[in-house]
C-alpha cells in the first residue's frame, strides 16, 4: 500500500490529499530585530518572530490557546509609528503573545536591546522567587521551559535571601492528576485549555496577589447532577466531581512541573527516555502520539502534533492506557492443550502444526456424517490495515471461505449492507476538517465525547470559534452535548430511524431540516445505529433528501480497517462485493488464485449461532472480548462447543482459556502497522519496543503456510505490495441498505426500554493495570426521567435494579431529563457490562425495580 | 643569534645545496623555521654550570653513587596484598549511598548521578515514598540503583552531580569478582553500613521536619516516635532499641558479599 504517495482511484486506503493552502489575506509587514518580515493581519508578534526564527522566551503562550499575557516572560521593546507618522518608542516593554504587528512596527527583542533583555531577566526573576529548587525530583526537570528559560534568559544566580511560599503538597485533583501549587508559575495554560478546548472547567485561579494559585473547587458547592468519576477527586466549577476525559493534556502543556500525573510520577527523567512516534490504538481517530520507554518498558504517552487529525491533544485513554500491553498476562509462547487438557507451552512449529492439522480436519471431518463441517474467522475489531487484510486473505484462500467478520459487536445485515454501499473504498469523504467548516452536525447513535474524542473536541472548537450547530439523535442530553451547546432530538432507543425520517416531514423538526440542507452539513452515524432496524437506512435516505453528507464514525480502532480489508461476509477487499463475479475475478487474479468463494458468508452472530448449534468445525479468533458480543453467554457456549478453536491473542482472554491453540501475536507497541481512522486515513506507526513477538499477518501467513497455502504476507513491505497491486474497486457497489423502521416496542408498566452506550472509561480489557486512569472513569449510574422514577418508585440517588430473564444490574438511579419509560446505562461499565448481565442491548425492554438498599448513595 | 641570520628564508627548492639530506635518511630535514616568516627562536644556552675538573674526572663512576646512597634509604616497595596500605583520603574508590542521622536514605533517585556518568555506568529508577514506605525523606527515593563497575572510571563526576550528597566515594579499591553481572552492585551493596542511633528504612520522617531540614543537618538521630512505627510495623528489626543490633541489621548485600569474598580468597593467595 502505498501510503504517502498514490492516486486516489488507485490505492485501497489512499494517503490524505495535501490540505489547500488558504489565500493570504490582508498582510502586515514590520521588522523584528532589523529582519523585514510580512505576515497576515492579526498575526501575534511572538508568532512572527518564531517564524523568523527569533526565539523569545514565554510560558503563557501557547498556539491552540487565546493568547492571555499571563506570564510576562516575552517582553520585547515596540516601536511603532504613531499618529504624526513618526516612530516613537512604547513608553513600556510589551508582551509579545498579545501584541498583534502593525504596518511599520519596529519590535527590538532580547537579542538586539538591552532593554527587553533586561525586563525578561527581571520577569524570570520574579516568577522563580517561589518556585522551589526541586528539580532533581521533579518530573519535568530535563524537559522544562522554566528550567530550559532559566539557564537562556534569566540570571546566572539568585538575589532572593528570604523563605520560598510553600503549599502542602501534592493534590490530587483526580486520581490521576496532582497539582503542586508551589511550581506553578501562574500561566494559566491548564484552566485555558480546560474552558477553551475540553470544557470542562476544574481548575481555576484562587486568591489575589503573593497567596495567588491554581486551586481546585471547594467541597462545599454543592449540587451536581450525574458524571461523578469513580475515584477520590476534587469538584470543578460547577460543583460537579472533576472527570474530564482529556485532563491529561494540562499535564503535558504545563511549562512547570506543577500538573503531573500520577501514573507517571517520579517513574523516569525525560532524559533516560527513547521516544518513538506512534498512533493511539483505543479509537478510529487516529491520534497521534509519542511513546516513550526506557530498557523495554513504555513509561508514558504523550499527545503527537498532528494539525489534521488530533492537534495536540488526546485523550486520557489515549495518553494512559498503555499497560495492557505489557500485562502479566501477556502471552509469550505458543500454547497446545495437551492430553490432559491443558494448555502447555510448544514451540511455533509444533503449534502452527497442530494447529492445521485441527483446521484441515475441521475443513474436511474424517467422518462424512460430521455435521460440524468448515472453518470461520473472527478476527476482532482491533487490527491494522495489514493484519485485517491478512484475516480476509487467510479466510478466503487458505480456508476458502468468505465467513469471516470483524463486527464484535451488536451488528446487523443492513450496516452491513451501508458498510459495503456506503463506507468501504470511499476514504477521506469526510474528514476532521470538514468538522471545522461544517454550519450543521447531526450526530446519529454516536456520544461524540465518549466514543469519539478527537472528533468530539474538533466539533467544539468548531462550535465556540465558527458557531457549527451540533445536533444528536439520542435517548438524552448528555454533558458532552450539552458542551458542544447541542440540540437534541430525543428518541426513545429503536426509534431513531423514525426521528431521522421525520427531518424534512415532521413540522416540529423543520428548522433541523433546513440546517441539514445548507451546504456541507454532516451527519455522522456511530455503531450503535446497528442495533436500530431501519436505522442505517434512514440515514441514507436522509442524506439523499437534504444533501448533507454522511459518515460513520465507528468507536474501534480496527473498524474501518476491518472494513476496507473486506472483513465482512458479503464484501472482499476495496469495497468489492462478494456478489459481484467481475470483482471474484479481480481479486481472484490478483491473489493468484482459481477462484474466490462466491457464496455470501456469515456474520458473526451467524457463526456463533452456528458454532452454538454444532454446526461448524473450528474457528480462529483474534483479538476479541466475548463480553463485547451481542450475546456474550451464547458466545462462550459456542467456543465451548466448537471442535476446533485457533485464538491469536496478545494476553490471556476467554478466548484463549477455551481454545485448543493459542498463537501470540504483537501489541501495536511491538509492531509497525497501519491504523485506518474513521476518515478512512492511514495512520503508519512504527515499531516502539524491540520484541519477538509477531504481527497477526506474520503469524496468519505462517498458519496458512502449514496448512499448505502461500499467502505471502510475510512481511510489512509485502502486504503493502499486494495492497498496492490490488487497489480500490471502481465497479459496482453494494445496493444501499432498505430496511423498514420497525415498531417501538411496547412497555409494560413497571418496564422500560434500555438506552446505552459504552463510556470511555469503562471495564474495557485495554484499560486493565491502569488504576489510576480507572479513578477517573465517570461512576455508573442509571438515568430515567423523574416520570419513570415516580411510576418506578425510586428515589433520586437510590438503586435501581434493571432485569432481564437473564439477570439483574442495580445502579444508582440518576434522574435525568429524557422520554418516559427509557432507561439509560453504560454499556461496559466496570462490574457491571450490560451485555454481560442482561444478554440484552439497546432497544430492548428491561424490567425495573427499586434495588437494594445498600447501593451506595452517590457522594 | 638570530640576527647573524637572514632574516628571511627561501624556500629550500632555491638552495638545494645548503641543507644536506641528513645520513640514512632519504628525505631532507625540515628547515628549523617551520613556517616562512615564523620567527627564529633563540639558541639554547644551558643553565648548569659547567663542571670543575675533579667532577669531570669522576663523571664516568658517579651513577653508582646514586646506587648506594639508595641502598641507605627505606624502602618504598608495598607488600600488597600481604600489608595494605590506606589510600589517600580523597582517592576514588568504590561508591556509597549515604543516610541522615536517622537510617532514611539521603538517595531521592532523581538520576542526576546516572545523567552525569560519561561510562554510562549508572542505572537508576525513582519511586514514590508512601506513607508505609518512606525509604528517604520527602517525595521520592530511588528503588533501583546500579553502578557497573566493569564501565566506571572513577572520574567522580557522578558524586559533584547529586543534588543530597547521597552518593560519594570510599576508599575501598579492591573492586574484583569472577563473573561480569558480579560487578555490577546493587542498592543494597552500596548502602552505607547503619551508625548507631539510625533506624533501618522505611519509617517516617522526624514529626515536624521537611526534606530541607534533612539536608540541612538539623536531624540528628532517630526519634523515639519513629522508634514506636518501626516497633508497630518491624517488631523484629535489629536497629531497634533492645534489637540485635548493628553487626545483624548491617548484612551486605549478594553481589558486595561475593565481591569481598572473591578479594579475601586472591589475598590469601597472593600474600605471603
Amino acid at each position: 500500500m502505498t501510503i504517502l504517495s498514490s492516486g486516489p482511484t488507485t490505492s485501497l486506503v489512499p494517503a490524505a490529499p495535501v490540505a489547500p493552502v488558504e489565500p493570504a489575506g490582508e498582510t502586515v509587514s514590520f521588522t523584528v530585530d532589523g529582519i523585514e518580515t510580512e505576515v497576515p493581519k492579526g498575526t501575534l508578534v511572538i508568532r512572527a518572530a518564531e517564524q523568523l526564527g527569533i526565539q523569545i522566551p514565554r510560558f503563557c503562550d501557547h498556539p491552540l490557546l487565546a493568547p492571555a499575557g499571563a506570564c510576562r516572560q516575552c517582553l520585547v521593546e515596540v516601536w511603532a509609528p504613531g499618529r504624526d507618522g513618526k516612530l516613537a518608542k512604547m513608553p513600556k516593554p510589551q508582551a509579545s503573545c498579545t501584541l498583534e504587528a502593525t504596518p511599520g512596527m519596529q519590535v527590538k527583542t532580547q537579542h538586539t536591546s538591552p532593554e527587553a533583555d533586561k525586563a525578561q531577566h527581571g520577569v524570570m526573576e520574579l516568577l522563580l522567587i517561589n518556585h522551589p529548587l526541586d528539580c532533581p525530583v521533579c518530573d519535568k526537570g530535563g524537559e522544562c521551559p522554566l528550567q530550559n528559560q532559566a539557564m537562556s534568559n534569566g540570571r546566572a544566580s539568585t538575589r532572593f535571601v528570604d523563605v520560598k511560599r510553600t503549599f502542602p503538597k501534592p493534590i490530587a485533583i483526580s486520581t490521576q492528576i496532582l497539582l503542586d501549587r508551589e511550581r506553578c508559575i501562574l500561566c494559566q495554560r491548564c484552566t485555558r485549555f480546560s474552558e477553551e478546548i475540553a470544557g470542562d472547567v476544574f481548575i481555576d485561579l484562587q486568591k489575589r496577589g503573593a497567596n495567588q494559585q491554581i486551586g481546585t473547587f471547594d467541597t462545599s458547592v454543592l449540587g451536581f447532577v450525574g458524571d461523578a468519576p469513580l475515584g477520590a477527586s476534587a469538584e470543578d466549577t460547577s460543583g460537579r466531581p472533576f472527570a474530564s476525559y482529556f485532563s491529561g493534556n494540562t499535564v503535558q502543556i504545563c511549562p512547570v512541573g506543577a500538573l503531573t500525573s500520577a501514573a507517571y510520577r517520579f517513574r523516569s527523567r525525560p532524559f533516560d527516555l527513547v521516544s518513538t512516534p506512534g498512533v493511539a490504538e483505543h479509537d478510529a481517530q487516529g491520534s497521534a502520539i509519542r511513546i516513550d520507554h526506557r530498557r523495554g518498558v513504555v513509561l508514558r504517552r504523550l499527545a503527537g502534533e498532528d494539525p489534521t487529525v488530533n492537534q495536540e491533544w488526546i485523550t486520557d485513554k489515549d495518553r494512559f492506557a498503555f499497560t495492557w500491553q505489557s500485562a502479566p498476562d501477556r502471552i509469550t509462547t505458543p500454547l497446545v492443550r495437551n492430553a490432559a487438557g491443558e494448555l502447555e507451552p510448544a514451540s511455533w512449529v509444533e503449534a502452527l502444526d497442530v494447529a492445521a492439522a485441527g483446521l484441515q480436519a475441521a475443513q474436511q471431518p474424517d467422518d462424512p456424517r460430521d455435521t460440524a463441517v468448515g472453518v470461520a474467522v473472527l478476527p476482532g475489531g482491533r487490527l491494522t490495515l495489514e493484519d485485517a487484510y491478512a484475516y480476509g486473505k487467510f479466510a478466503r484462500v487458505a480456508l476458502g471461505t468468505n465467513d469471516v467478520d470483524g463486527r464484535a459487536r451488536p451488528h446487523s445485515a443492513e450496516e452491513e449492507a451501508f458498510l459495503g454501499h456506503h463506507v468501504a473504498g470511499r476514504t477521506l469523504d469526510v474528514t476532521f476538517a470538514d468538522l471545522d467548516r461544517a454550519p450543521a452536525v447531526l450526530l446519529v447513535g454516536l456520544e461524540a465525547e465518549e466514543e469519539a474524542g478527537i472528533a468530539f473536541l474538533r466539533l467544539r472548537d468548531a462550535v465556540v470559534h465558527r458557531k457549527v450547530r451540533v445536533l444528536s439523535v439520542a435517548a438524552l442530553a448528555s454533558r458532552g452535548l450539552e458542551r458542544l451547546s447541542g440540540t437534541l432530538l430525543p428518541a426513545a432507543p429503536g426509534t431513531e430511524a423514525e426521528v431521522l425520517d421525520g427531518i424534512g416531514t415532521d413540522p416540529s423538526l423543520a428548522a433541523t431540516a433546513e440546517l441539514l440542507g445548507s451546504a456541507g452539513a454532516l451527519v455522522l452515524v456511530g455503531e450503535r445505529l446497528a442495533g436500530v432496524p431501519g436505522g442505517f437506512s434512514a440515514a441514507v435516505r436522509l442524506a439523499q433528501r437534504t444533501g448533507a453528507r454522511l459518515a460513520w464514525v465507528p468507536r474501534r480502532v480496527g473498524e474501518r480497517s476491518a472494513v476496507e480489508a473486506g472483513l465482512l461476509p458479503s464484501l472482499l477487499p476495496g469495497g468489492r462485493p462478494v456478489a459481484d463475479s467481475a470483482a471474484r475475478v479481480d481479486l481472484a487474479a490478483a491473489w493468484g488464485i482459481d477462484h474466490v468463494p462466491s457464496e455470501t458468508g456469515r456474520s458473526t452472530s451467524e457463526i456463533l449461532a452456528a458454532a452454538h448449534a454444532g454446526l461448524l468445525g473450528g474457528l480462529v479468533v483474534g483479538g476479541l472480548e466475548l463480553a463485547d458480543l451481542p450475546d456474550p453467554a451464547l458466545a462462550r457456549e459456542a467456543l465451548d462447543r466448537v471442535p476446533f478453536l485457533v485464538s491469536l491473542e496478545v494476553r490471556q482472554s476467554e478466548v484463549t482459556d477455551r481454545a485448543d491453540v493459542v498463537l501470540p501475536v504483537a501489541p501495536p507497541t511491538e509492531k509497525s502497522g497501519t491504523f485506518v481512522t474513521w476518515e478512512g486515513r492511514p495512520r503508519p506507526f512504527p515499531q516502539a519496543l524491540s520484541s519477538h513477538a509477531m504481527a497477526d499477518h506474520r503469524v496468519l501467513d505462517r498458519l496458512a503456510d502449514a496448512l499448505g497455502v502461500e499467502l505471502g504476507l510475510q512481511t510489512l513491505e509485502a502486504v503493502h505490495a499486494e495492497l498496492d497491486q490490488l487497489g480500490g474497486w471502481d465497479g459496482a457497489r453494494v445496493g444501499a441498505p432498505d430496511v423498514p423502521a420497525s415498531e417501538p416496542p411496547v412497555v409494560a408498566p413497571g418496564s422500560a426500554v434500555l438506552a446505552t452506550w459504552h463510556l470511555l472509561l469503562d471495564g474495557g480489557r485495554l484499560q486493565s493495570g491502569e488504576q489510576f486512569l480507572a479513578g477517573t472513569a465517570k461512576r455508573p449510574v442509571a438515568r430515567i426521567s423523574a416520570g419513570t422514577a415516580a411510576a418506578v418508585g425510586v428515589q433520586d440517588g437510590a438503586g435501581l435494579s434493571v432485569s432481564t430473564d437473564a439477570g439483574t444490574l442495580t445502579l444508582p438511579a440518576v434522574v435525568t431529563e429524557m422520554p418516559d419509560h427509557v432507561v439509560w446505562l453504560p454499556t461496559n461499565a466496570a462490574g457491571a457490562g450490560v451485555r454481560d448481565a442482561l444478554h440484552v442491548d439497546a432497544g430492548a425492554v428491561v424490567r425495573l425495580a427499586p434495588g437494594p438498599r445498600t447501593v451506595e448513595a452517590r457522594s | 643569534m638570530a640576527d647573524q641570520r637572514k632574516p628571511v628564508r627561501k624556500p629550500t627548492a632555491q638552495k638545494p645545496a645548503a641543507q644536506k639530506p641528513a645520513q640514512g635518511k632519504a628525505v631532507a630535514p625540515r628547515p628549523r623555521t617551520g613556517e616562512v616568516g615564523a620567527v627564529e627562536p633563540e639558541g639554547y644556552t644551558s643553565l648548569i654550570e659547567p663542571r670543575g675538573a675533579v667532577s669531570e674526572f669522576l663523571a664516568p663512576v658517579g651513577g653508582f653513587g646514586v646506587t648506594l646512597s639508595n641502598m641507605f634509604r627505606p624502602t618504598v616497595t608495598e607488600q600488597y596484598p600481604s600489608e595494605k596500605v590506606p589510600a589517600k583520603p580523597r582517592y576514588h574508590g568504590r561508591h556509597q549511598l549515604n543516610r541522615y542521622a536517622d537510617g532514611l536514605e539521603k538517595c531521592i533517585g532523581c538520576e542526576l548521578c546516572a545523567w552525569a556518568c560519561p561510562a554510562d555506568a549508572i542505572y537508576v529508577e525513582g519511586a514514590d515514598n508512601t506513607p508505609d514506605n518512606q525509604r528517604s525523606p520527602g517525595e521520592r527515593y530511588g528503588s533501583v540503583y546500579q553502578i557497573n563497575y566493569l564501565r566506571c572510571i572513577f572520574c567522580g563526576l557522578c558524586i559533584e552531580a547529586c543534588p543530597t550528597r547521597a552518593l560519594t566515594m570510599t576508599n575501598e579499591y579492591e573492586l574484583a569478582g569472577p563473573t561480569r553481572a558480579g560487578m555490577i552492585w546493587e542498592k543494597q551493596d552500596l548502602l552505607a553500613p547503619l551508625r548507631s542511633g539510625m533506624l533501618q528504612a522505611p519509617h517516617p520522617m522526624v514529626e515536624g521536619t521537611t526534606d530541607t531540614d534533612y539536608y540541612r543537618g538539623e536531624v540528628t538521630g532517630a526519634t523515639p516516635a519513629q522508634v514506636a512505627w518501626v516497633k508497630e510495623h518491624r517488631p523484629d528489626d535489629p536497629t531497634l532499641p533492645g534489637g540485635a543490633g548493628l553487626d545483624a541489621a548491617n548484612v551486605p548485600g549478594e553481589t558486595a558479599a561475593e565481591m569481598a569474598r572473591t578479594v579475601a580468597a586472591a589475598t590469601k593467595q597472593g600474600a605471603r
